[in-house]
């Protein structure tokens, strides 16, 4: 049955998050945002977060696909993507820069619960819900190799006894790298080829443990947004690595087995992470532009603007037309979102809905965010509001986990029925 | 729980009238329109589908467990998908039947609901009026309490009719008494009932509907759609709303899938016209905005069925169908090109059908 109501775990978690968007996130923003020359890290917040997360379990908080949990228990239906997205959406209406401080797996952690077995769910993920806070990464993308993952240069070589990959390359724009790589036990999910000559079929994601010896964070980016959070470029140089740290069965990664099997487990790989990180940037995006509608609309209201809802066209005034687009765009991303989530948890097929609710978030929270700016004049671009901030963090999301192009190309593939040889 | 997932009934009503309206409804649009007709057979293979009694409960005669904004939405987006003329006057009963359900006293139930279920019966909404600032909220058309009843007077537009024979109309005013707009149950024959003549408009050419003018028109005080208290006119705009969204999407899914077959099959320079980004992503676009019509009228439409404040998602809803429809109509024009703007083909009508939605409000109800 069609139905929209929050299931009890979600409204439980909600009371805590928004408390902790309010009290803890937003007293801070402006501090992080402009502390990006030093890249101080955001402790008041992942203490208080870390404690929040020991009081509500750690599934949605980490990451971790928590539905296999779950599904132990027949009375308790599969909900861990839902829990997920309501999660960053109410930490992104806090802060989009400080939630992707949040301690846990992030992208590395939902590659390892899309891709990993269940041996290595457990081994790598067990860390982020015990001790210090953790944190995860993902290093996909390369300075001559963006969206086009398939191209990515990064080599894993099997050491001459085979029982070690040899990983050298450089990465670029790793959300949270430094704090995976270098400043905490995490780990860095890394993209590399086995050999090039194999295309796709040859890339695979292996598991790389903080200050591996061999890996180095040479470089932390300085940005339009999200400044809290840290964007670092990293150099692997004979990163040796244990052999079961390729994700997937590793006696299946070698080049000769994928000559045998041609199976393009890898590449799939990173497009079933996809699958839940399309979703998760959405859900970003949406919170970001709760936030800026809920803070304009409170705004207007105290300059006596009231926004009225079922106004004939005629008599809407310019401002009641740009909020009521604003808050229906900004639904629509929603729920678009939370289907994607939904179909996940179901374990049906989501790469469309995945793709398509990135497109949409990504292009509406950057306009919604834009067009607040606008509304509120010198006030918006002003610095003593949010509101140029929230504008400038919401931008990434059309970019980041493929850009709003690279997604309306997904959408068109799956659509039309085409190969990405037959449309690119 | 959240849930995407239609009920098996549901399920089954979705997939029947989606058969309907590709095998009947689609196949006559385009002969409906040029001969402004309507065919007969369709329209009673329409009443065989039994869609509004489905939505009336079985008390009433009807044969549903109650009525449903939802299920409403859900064979309103197929009837839409089918045709649009055809789709308005199908569901043209409802926008009567609806109100009675949510508003009606127990005696005007027992007295009008049965008659939906009759094959000759036909009834229609008197809602909009003939001006450019027309607003729900505050109608020109009066009614008037006298020691008996009302008497109501003012002129409609947009009013469906089944040809010249008997029917009812659901005639809306401003009860001078309370300054609120009322409905009130008026057959066609009351005196200072007149008929118009037949409207025309950019599209919906095959589409029956007239102005009608009522002059002082005299009806009982039991006329009063649910009697003294009489009815929440909010609540059943919303159901106008989530009803007129899911026919929006319903169109718009028919522009995008049209458009999407041909960008497949029509090659140039050498391929199909789909394998070109400036193509395939208008046409992922399109797919964007018809699953977001949708959501954001079955979440409004299921508000409304909790008995939630609706009104915000409801509005959303319908503003969000009315932009996006038109902008989906229009890109499956721009895609067909040349072919586009020729009347063989349906999506030049489609986008003469899409401009009513924003420009007409309250044309049907689920």
């Amino acid at each position: 049955m069609i139905d929209f109501s929050k299931p009890k775990p979600i409204l439980m978690q909600e009371q805590i998050l928004d408390g902790i968007a309010k009290q803890v996130m937003r007293p801070i923003s402006r501090k992080y945002d402009d502390l990006e020359t030093t890249h101080e890290h955001p402790w008041e917040y992942t203490n208080a977060i870390w404690a929040g997360m020991q009081m509500m379990g750690f599934g949605g908080l980490t990451m971790q696909d928590d539905n296999e949990k779950m599904e132990s228990n027949p009375k308790r239906p599969p909900l861990a993507n839902q829990i997920i997205i309501h999660m960053i959406e109410r930490l992104s209406y806090g802060d989009a820069g400080i939630y992707l401080c949040t301690p846990g797996g992030a992208l590395g952690g939902a590659a390892v619960a899309a891709a990993g077995t269940p041996e290595q769910k457990k081994h790598f993920l067990a860390r982020f819900s015990s001790g210090e806070p953790k944190w995860g990464a993902m290093a996909m993308t390369e300075p001559h190799a963006g969206s086009d993952t398939a191209n990515i240069r990064t080599r894993a070589t099997l050491s001459e006894d085979g029982k070690e990959w040899i990983l050298n390359g450089e990465k670029i724009f790793v959300t949270g790298g430094r704090m995976a790589g270098q400043d905490s036990e995490g780990f860095i999910l890394v993209w590399a080829t086995v050999d090039p000559t194999l295309g796709r079929a040859g890339m695979k994601s292996f598991v790389v443990e903080a200050n591996t010896p061999g890996m180095k964070v040479t470089k932390l980016e300085k940005k339009m947004g999200i400044r809290a959070s840290d964007t670092a470029a990293i150099l692997f140089d004979n990163c040796r690595i244990p052999f079961d740290n390729v994700l997937g069965d590793p006696d299946l990664a070698t080049p000769e087995a994928i000559r045998a099997n041609t199976s393009k487990a890898g590449f799939q790989g990173a497009m079933a992470t996809f699958d839940a990180t399309r979703p998760a940037v959405a859900a970003s995006a949406v919170g970001i532009g709760n936030a800026t509608l809920e803070f304009l609309k409170e705004f207007l209201a105290k300059q006596g603007v009231e926004i009225r809802y079922g106004v004939p066209y005629q008599k809407q005034s310019a401002i009641e037309r740009d909020i009521l687009r604003m808050e229906a765009d900004l639904r629509a991303a929603w729920l678009l979102t939370l289907k994607a989530a939904w179909l996940m948890d179901q374990k049906l097929p989501n790469s469309l809905e995945a793709s398509m609710c990135k497109v949409k978030a990504g292009e509406v929270v950057t306009w919604v965010t834009q067009k607040a700016v606008e509304i509120m004049g010198p006030e918006g671009y002003s610095t003593k509001h949010l509101i140029e901030k929230w504008m400038r963090d919401a931008k990434i999301n059309d970019i980041f986990e493929g850009t709003g192009q690279v997604n309306r190309g997904v959408v068109a593939r799956l659509i039309l029925g085409y190969k990405s040889t037959e449309l690119r | 729980m959240i849930s995407f997932q239609p009920t098996e009934e549901q399920q089954m009503i979705m997939d029947t009238v989606r058969s309907f309206a590709l095998e009947q409804m689609r196949e006559q649009g385009h002969e409906a329109e040029e001969s402004r007709t309507l065919s007969t057979s369709l329209l009673a293979s329409a009443k065989e589908l039994g869609l509004i009694p489905a939505n009336i409960p079985e008390q009433y005669g009807g044969f549903g467990e109650g009525h449903s904004a939802l299920t409403g939405t859900l064979f309103a987006e197929e009837l839409g998908y089918g045709d649009l003329s055809a789709a308005l006057h199908i569901l043209s009963p409802a926008s009567v039947a609806t109100p009675l359900v949510a508003f009606g006293t127990e005696e005007q139930k027992q007295t009008y609901l049965p008659k939906f279920a009759e094959d000759s019966f036909f009834a229609s909404a008197a809602l909009v009026e003939p001006t450019w600032n027309f607003d729900p909220a505050e109608l020109k058309t009066t009614a008037q309490k006298t020691e008996n009843g009302y008497v109501i007077s003012g002129q409609k537009s947009h009013v469906i009719t089944d040809g010249e024979g008997e029917q009812l109309f659901l005639l809306y005013a401003r009860d001078e008494e309370t300054g609120t707009t009322q409905a009130f149950l008026v057959e066609r024959t009351a005196e200072g009932v007149t008929v118009g003549e037949r409207e025309r408009g950019m599209g919906l050419g095959a589409l029956r509907y007239h102005t009608v003018t009522f002059d002082e028109v005299e009806v009982p005080a039991a006329a009063k759609l649910g009697g003294d208290g009489g009815v929440d006119v909010t609540k059943l705009l919303n159901y106008a709303r989530v009803g007129t969204a899911a026919l929006a999407t319903g169109l718009a899914k028919a522009s995008y899938e049209y458009a999407q077959e041909y960008a497949k099959n029509r090659e140039a320079f050498g391929k199909p016209v789909a394998q070109f980004q400036s193509i395939a992503f208008m046409l992922a676009e399109m797919r964007i905005a018809v699953e977001s019509m949708r959501l954001l009228t079955w979440e409004a439409a299921w508000k409304l069925d909790q008995n939630e404040d609706a009104t915000q998602a409801a509005v959303l809803a319908k503003q969000y169908a009315d932009e996006y429809v038109l902008q989906v109509a229009d890109r499956a024009v721009q895609i067909l090109g040349g072919h586009g703007y020729i009347r063989e083909y349906p999506v030049e009508r489609w986008l003469r059908e899409a401009r009513v939605f924003g420009a007409v409000e309250g044309l049907a109800m689920v």
